[in-house]
């Protein structure tokens, strides 16, 4: 049993981790909107030049 | 392929509308030549197409707006390139990054949002877009040297939709912020609370089989670690708010959640500390978290009712278009000056209130008044800021420009009516306040009780006592339920202007209308034509017209009409009427007895009618007899009765002569009418029926009855744009039709009721929870969660109330 000396703070590196995520999910508007990502997911990227055009204009 | 089935002769592929039949506008889709209705649909369906984003068609769910062409507004949209116009709302970088939000028009499902992400996408200069689906806001970064923002408004608007510049007002933005932070505390406290519980759960387990003493320590420590960041960050508004009541000594709620915390948290310290006893963390956190959790529904309860005020803010566009000598000119809309002349073409936005000075048009008010049908709007008329131009263009003279706006007067009576606490909400607060102090004597009381009796109890029980009575039932959903009802209402067009506006109007009995102007449009119209020799109709109305066009009379006003012939040697006899030359003609218009003897005919009288009847007549005799009068406004017979069917008494106090008010009392069904009577004796009676016990609520056209409105315990005006500033009456319908009181009185009903409902349950929940807190039968973790449910039931009735019918 003398695991849980190892494990308890291990999971507790892991808890911070999901919290500096969250925080990070939070600021970046992660939440700002809850419907539109649930649709995008269904619509392909490929097909379209469009989509990949735009990454170069990224790097400019 | 393609999910679209509609046959395609009758629809446009694009915009869903029937194609005209003769018309041959078509694109091809996806292999196949597809009908478009018009050229406006045709060239944006291109060039959706040319920018190899014909998916958008398999993806939508909906039919895309249709692709009605504004060229006027890409002029417009060239001014955005302006710095100084620019500075308001774009977001500069260094190496010239902008960044700024636009408004999209015309989003309709998924599809539009993907399209217009790709679109945007594919211009050079363009570094990221990003649209919000919930908001329809499209977050644009691009490389000012290389893209104006105007090309990226013409790039949306060939897809077929229109971006208009988003700036988001102060409070706004606060509010955002507060909304995000509350996210991370209940984030934290959540993520962090499930650790602590889980914890919990092994040591109530070791509490039943027995745990090695060092596990129970380790567990202890890890627990008050955990729990340490969720009081520290998470619970810090609670700590605030009550630290700010007690300096101002007072007993808000915050006072026993603060202490509920920090009692237990301190008990559960000492434990760890003694390393035995009792630990409650898990009440801690998990009373946070749904504590945080209820506020925060509260929180998106406010900012969903404060929309109503948000649109209207909105609602005055950015720029305008100044005519100086004939010539165009873009400009801010703060830089109009009263006097300017502006255009406004078909589809924008009246930057100022003015009037016409030029053209005609159908305009749509719907943003002010709740009103949906058009209203025309001719020279001279008067036109509000805020209204949309339907059809075509108009001149307008600027009258009134920023603050001094209908709008900007309708945004502050709204804010002002939210900010007001009215009588139900001040009764509340100080409830809550007596609340606050019986329950800290009672958990002192029962601390005393326990403490001698169990010590070892005494603090669990204390923690109990001081967390199932959150009194956040009784302070927090009041105010909720108001904001909700007020904000339904102003969408309705019916505004209220002061905090206790809707608690009055759904307590009073008895109605009170004025007449004139009130339940009548208040200005003469032509109700019947009658034709007694063999003229047409219309023949007969152009004469009139002809004859009355430059008399300044209401009976002229109301006759008066465009496009009528022109009379030469008009002659105005004063109490008479008017006699002049139409086609080599003699007209005379005018009273029975004027009429009868410039014709040198005998008429008989019409049957004796309260209206106002004029004669035509030539040489030959009477030739067509008008009857005018004062026209019902829509909707006040439907009022009357859905007052009554709401057990509310109908009286009808006018200024008028009898035979007028009575036909219009016997019309409309009124429960009581008086006549002749001046404003004081209008105000005897509303202070006599006070006295009776009942409660008022005035009508009133807001003019000549501003002492009436002031005394009776609510009233209602008309509101017609000019009198809004100076507006005394409690609230105010903008909306032309009458039918909107009536759900007015609905609103106000049901948010009284659902505040009642919150009352009664809060004072329900704690009758029965407190003795058995007090008795020790509950355990601080089912406290807690017994006083979330309850908050959260109660937030959840008043939001309700946002849902307009």
């Amino acid at each position: 049993m003398e695991i849980i000396y190892m494990l308890i703070p291990l999971a507790l590196v892991l808890v911070a981790l999901i919290i500096w995520f969250f925080l990070w999910s939070v600021r970046s508007g992660q939440f700002d909107d809850l419907e539109g990502p649930a649709h995008r997911i269904l619509m392909d990227d490929d097909g379209i030049g469009s989509g990949k055009e735009a990454k170069p204009e990224k790097e400019s | 392929m393609t999910t679209n089935s509609r046959p395609e002769k009758q629809a446009c592929f694009h915009c869903g509308l029937p194609v005209p039949p003769g018309t041959r506008f078509q694109v091809e889709i996806g292999g196949k030549a597809r009908a478009m209705c018009c050229a406006g649909c045709e060239a944006v369906a291109q060039a959706i197409v040319d920018s190899g984003l014909d998916d958008f068609y398999k993806y939508r769910t909906e039919n895309a707006p249709t692709g009605q062409i504004v060229p006027d507004f890409l002029r417009q949209a060239r001014a955005y390139d302006h710095p100084e116009v620019q500075k308001s709302f774009v977001h500069v970088e260094p190496g010239d990054i902008r960044e700024a939000s636009l408004i999209l028009e015309g989003i309709t499902c998924a599809a539009c949002i993907w399209l217009n992400e790709r679109h945007l996408a594919t211009l050079p200069g363009i570094l990221d877009v990003n649209v919000n689906y919930a908001t329809h806001r499209a977050q644009i970064r691009w490389d000012g040297s290389r893209l104006k923002l105007s090309q990226i408004l013409q790039a949306i608007h060939d897809i077929g939709y229109i971006a208009h510049p988003y700036d988001p007002s102060h409070q706004e933005r606060l509010q955002e912020n507060e909304r995000k932070q509350q996210l991370k505390r209940i984030g934290i406290a959540g993520v962090l609370g499930m650790q602590v519980m889980i914890l919990a759960v092994a040591l109530y387990t070791g509490d039943w089989y027995g745990m090695e003493e060092g596990f129970r320590r380790f567990f202890y420590w890890i627990s008050l670690g955990l729990t340490i960041p969720v009081l520290i960050f998470a619970a810090r508004p609670f700590f605030a708010a009550a630290i700010r009541d007690l300096r101002h000594r007072q007993a808000g709620m915050d006072v026993p959640v603060s202490l509920g915390i920090s009692i237990a948290f301190a008990g559960s310290l000492w434990s760890t500390w003694q390393g035995h006893g009792h630990v409650y963390y898990d009440s801690v956190v998990m009373f946070v978290f749904f504590l945080l959790s209820a506020r925060y529904f509260e929180l998106v309860a406010r900012m969903r009712s404060a929309e109503a005020t948000r649109s209207l803010v909105h609602a005055s566009p950015a720029m305008a278009t100044r005519l100086t000598d004939g010539n165009e000119e873009q400009i801010p809309v703060g830089e109009l000056q009263v006097g300017d002349l502006v255009l406004v073409r078909p589809g924008e936005t009246v930057p100022a209130d003015g009037e016409v000075r030029e053209g005609r048009a159908n305009v749509d008010e719907a943003i002010l008044t709740g009103e949906s049908r058009p209203i025309a709007r001719a020279a001279d008329d008067a036109i509000v800021g805020g209204s949309i131009v339907l059809d075509s263009p108009v001149t307008v003279e600027t009258m009134r420009i920023g603050e001094d706006t209908v709008l900007a007067g309708i945004v502050r009576l709204l804010e002002r009516a939210q900010a007001e606490k009215p009588q139900v909400a001040r009764l509340a607060d100080r409830a809550a306040s007596v609340f606050v102090l019986a329950v800290l004597s009672i958990a002192a009381a029962t601390t005393a009780y326990w403490v001698w009796h169990d010590a070892e109890r005494a603090l669990a029980i204390t923690v109990s006592v001081l967390v199932v009575t959150c009194p956040c039932a009784l302070s927090l959903a009041t105010p909720a339920a108001l904001t909700a009802g007020t904000g339904a209402l102003a969408r309705l067009g019916l505004l209220a202007t002061r905090g206790h506006a809707l608690e009055a109007l759904a307590r009073s009995n008895i109605v009170v209308f004025d007449k004139t102007g009130t339940l009548t449009e208040g200005r003469l119209r032509l109700l019947e034509t009658r034709t007694l020799g063999n003229l047409t109709a219309a023949r007969i109305l152009d004469l009139a017209a002809a004859l009355e066009a430059r008399s300044e009379h209401p009976i002229a006003a109301a006759l008066r009409q465009p496009g009528a012939p022109r009379a030469s040697e008009i002659i105005n006899t004063p109490g008479g009427g008017i006699s002049g030359r139409i086609d080599d003609e003699i007209w005379f218009i005018g009273n029975r007895n004027f009429v009868a003897s410039a014709s040198g005919k005998a008429i008989s009288p019409v049957d004796g009618k309260d209206q106002t009847v004029v004669w035509l007549a030539n040489r030959k005799g009477p030739q067509a007899l008008f009857v005018l009068g004062d026209r019902l406004r829509p909707g006040a017979a439907e009022l009357v009765r859905a007052l009554q069917a709401g057990g509310r008494a109908v009286w009808l106090l006018s200024g008028d002569h009898e035979q007028a008010t009575r036909g219009l009392a016997r019309e409309l069904g009124v429960d009581h009418v008086e006549w002749e009577l001046k404003p004081e004796q209008k105000l005897e009676q509303i202070r006599a029926l006070q006295q009776q016990g009942k409660r008022v609520a005035m009508v009133g056209d807001g003019v000549n009855d501003a002492p009436v409105l002031a005394g009776a315990d609510v009233s209602i005006a008309m509101g017609s744009g000019t009198q809004l500033a100076a507006a005394s009456a409690d609230m105010i319908l903008l909306s032309p039709g009458l039918s909107q009181i009536s759900r007015g009185f609905d609103g106000a009903h049901r948010t009284l009721g659902v505040i009642r409902q919150n009352l009664g349950w809060a004072v329900l929940y704690n009758v029965i929870a407190l003795p058995l807190a007090v008795a020790g039968m509950v355990a601080p973790w089912m406290a807690a969660l017994g006083m979330s449910a309850s908050s959260f039931l109660v937030v959840a009735n008043a939001l309700r109330l946002t849902r307009t019918q």
